[in-house]
């Protein structure tokens, strides 16, 4: 063969690339997957049930019953003047939004190793499709929050909604990206060894603590606040539930600092995972 | 022609065993190695992949330095027994798993099907299947939009289309996902044999449309198969895969010699040395074994040859009257045939202590192609007693000859049948 140094090929497979050949090229002539999996994950969410995407109304109104009760009424902890089904109802919808996204994409290789070891397509396609699926369900729980706000809007409540409001798709992407770069750097160390996904089922429920969802920023003593101030979730929280409601804290260069943190974490793991989807298959 | 895939010094390394405590020491030595420029310790090590020893290492090697080139159109069978590395290599290509070392270089878009219906939801509907499937390949919406009434044509599922394809029965349900891959855009084709299940019509569709796919539109197919029998029906080109390397590569016409060659023998004989070896207080079975005329131990025989099968066994009780038989089984599980020593003189008279041989032939032009597992027993008729039964003791392929010089003459497509016998014909002109 005299001239296969000059030749092009379309696919070079090699054991070594990269840390940051990402193949996001790739990743978008697949976009029909992506659009088509999510649109299975939603079909086939709601196949024999008879509520269907009810079912979506129902958990986090519930979930604010008891949230109502227990921390509001019970252990009487405020919530910055707003109504406090309101105000559990907005932080947890953010929240559940950004737990949807962690859960979902974290299990990404485990989950998908009989699909994954027969063919071969962008491994980040499945994890995209939770977060927009999930963006799909945070749309219908929105529509629940927004009936509450009417509900008390009528009653004569004044939700001092201004230029704030305009944070609100800002949060939830940014929320939506660090779900998936944490779901994904998760997915991609638990492929060989299993003792992170011990770890996530008790680590999710604890970050809410850490996340006023139940509770304002306000109410926490300064010495804390610091240490709160470390996860990006509260300044995302908090924005958000200003930007809705027209109370919490608004602090840009610490939304600043969420974002960061995010993209960098995102790069991270993006780069991470792209390394474990070549070979996890003999390990997994 | 075109070179489309160069594969070069491709080789694949796993580790055995369990991963636990011990693989995290591993990683960080492996790290650390790497964080100063050294090159990986246990990629020195590993041995060549021989299910039948017993290794020093917990790393073997899949694959070991594969080198061949493909020529576009051609239609290429990887054979070679289980564990010979064939699913390794077919993981590489298709991008499921990333090699040790060593590269492949590949022209044009590659499609693979390691199995059908990869992805399927059994809550979907078979056309939003379609979509699924045909995306998960790799297909636009478009493209699948405009083949889609000749998929379902050929699937031949029109009826059903909007029913959730857990209501489909198994035969319809390899159709439509057999049917979505075959008609895929790509240019180079990866099929693992599981494609050529469901019925007999089918099959035959499929394969024509695989030779079709090559043939018309000058695609390229990788078939990969442990079935001699269909690579010699499908293939153009045959490699011949052993313990990770090659063992041949050549047309299919000159591969059949190199195939009947090599060893492929891992269940053509059995020994047992220890107390786990079928028998009783009175005989104990000491060996099995398959082998030609020359008594040449042979897991793959012509089909014109006869075939011998021998039992090593030891008598432990003096005195004691019994008959050898066996039972032979097609890869279907089907009961070719049984028989028992009627012939020998032995088989009459109280035996003394001592090992002894029996052997059995089986004429050669008598058995059907494929492979077939032998039970072996020694019994007695009365009282009715039996001393061993050894189900699945060993096993053999028999491998048509295409030289017409078998039953099959020159007919060359599919021969079904449990046993091909050559038979007398006489043919008279009455008036």
């Amino acid at each position: 063969m005299p001239d296969t140094q000059t030749e092009s090929w379309d696919l070079i497979i090699q054991p070594k690339t990269s840390w940051f050949n990402l193949r996001l090229n790739e990743l978008w002539s697949y976009r029909d997957l992506l659009f088509i999996m999510v649109k299975r994950d939603f079909i086939a969410a709601y196949k024999q049930t008879i509520l269907g995407p009810l079912w979506h109304f129902l958990q986090p109104l519930f979930t604010t019953i008891v949230f109502v009760i227990v921390f509001g009424r019970i252990a009487r902890i405020p919530t910055d003047n707003i109504p406090q089904p309101l105000f559990y109802l907005c932080g947890l919808t953010l929240w559940n939004y950004f737990s949807a996204c962690l859960n979902g994409t974290s299990n990404t290789f485990i989950a998908n190793a009989g699909i994954f070891g027969k063919v071969y397509f962008p491994r980040l396609i499945i994890p995209l499709s939770v977060v927009i699926s999930n963006a799909i369900k945070l749309g219908i729980q929105f529509l629940l929050l927004l009936a509450m706000m009417a509900w008390y809007a009528v009653k004569g409540y004044d939700f001092h909604i201004g230029l704030n409001i305009l944070w609100i798709p800002v949060v939830i992407i940014i929320v939506a990206l660090l779900g998936l770069a944490m779901g994904i750097l998760i997915s991609a160390l638990t492929t060989k060894y299993r003792d992170m996904t011990v770890l996530m089922s008790f680590a999710v429920q604890l970050l809410m603590y850490a996340t006023p969802v139940i509770y304002p920023l306000s109410f926490i003593p300064e010495k804390y606040k610091n240490l709160i101030g470390l996860n990006p979730l509260t300044w995302l929280t908090e924005a958000f539930r200003n930007g809705l409601l027209g109370n919490g804290l608004v602090d840009i260069s610490m939304i600043g600092y969420s974002v960061l943190v995010t993209l960098l974490l995102l790069l991270a793991s993006i780069m991470i995972f792209s390394k474990v989807e070549k070979t996890f298959m003999d390990t997994v | 022609m075109s070179t489309v895939i160069q594969v070069s010094n491709l080789s694949k390394q796993y580790r055995l065993g369990q991963v636990g405590t011990g693989s995290l020491s591993h990683d960080i030595n492996r790290l650390w190695h790497r964080a100063w420029g050294k090159e990986d310790p246990y990629l020195k090590i590993g041995e060549e992949n021989n299910r039948e020893t017993k290794g020093n290492s917990d790393y073997v090697w899949a694959l070991k330095d594969i080198n061949f080139d493909i020529e576009q159109g051609d239609r290429v069978g990887i054979i070679g027994r289980n564990g010979a590395g064939k699913s390794t290599l077919l993981k590489i290509l298709s991008r499921t798993t990333s090699p040790t070392s060593g590269s492949v270089k590949i022209k044009g878009k590659v499609a693979s099907l390691l199995e059908v219906g990869t992805g399927f939801h059994p809550d979907l509907s078979g056309r939003d299947n379609v979509f699924l499937n045909g995306a998960i390949l790799g297909m636009s919406r478009k493209d699948i939009k405009s083949r889609f009434d000749e998929i379902v044509d050929f699937a031949g599922v029109e009826r059903y289309i909007d029913t959730p394809v857990k209501r489909y029965s198994s035969g319809m349900y390899v159709r439509l996902a057999f049917a979505v891959a075959a008609y895929l855009e790509s240019d180079i084709l990866i099929v693992d044999e599981v494609l050529a299940v469901g019925d007999h019509e089918f099959q035959k569709r499929c394969l024509g449309k695989l030779s079709d796919v090559s043939n018309k539109e000058g695609r390229t197919v990788i078939f990969v198969s442990h079935n001699m029998d269909a690579v010699l029906r499908l293939c153009s080109h045959a490699i011949i895969l052993n313990n990770g390397k090659i063992n041949g590569y050549s047309n299919t016409n000159n591969i059949i010699d190199t195939y009947l060659k090599s060893d492929f023998g891992t269940t053509s004989l059995r020994r047992w040395t220890d107390d786990s070896a079928p028998g009783n207080q009175v005989v104990r079975l000491k060996e099995v074994v398959v082998h030609d005329e020359d008594y040449n131990r042979n897991e793959t025989f012509n089909i014109t040859k006869r075939v011998g099968i021998t039992m090593t066994y030891e008598v432990l009780q003096e005195d004691v009257i019994f008959t050898h038989g066996i039972n032979l089984y097609n890869s279907q599980g089907l009961n070719i045939l049984n028989s028992h020593d009627i012939v020998s003189e032995l088989r009459k008279f109280p035996r003394k202590k001592g090992v002894y041989s029996s052997t059995s032939w089986i004429p050669g032009n008598f058995l059907a192609e494929g492979t077939v597992v032998v039970g072996v027993a020694i019994f007695n008729h009365k009282p009715f007693h039996i001393h061993f039964h050894e189900l699945d003791a060993v096993a053999f392929n028999v491998v048509d000859s295409f030289a017409g010089d078998a039953a099959r003459g020159d007919y060359v497509e599919g021969f079904p049948g449990i046993v091909r016998p050559i038979l007398n014909w006489e043919t008279e002109k009455s008036n």
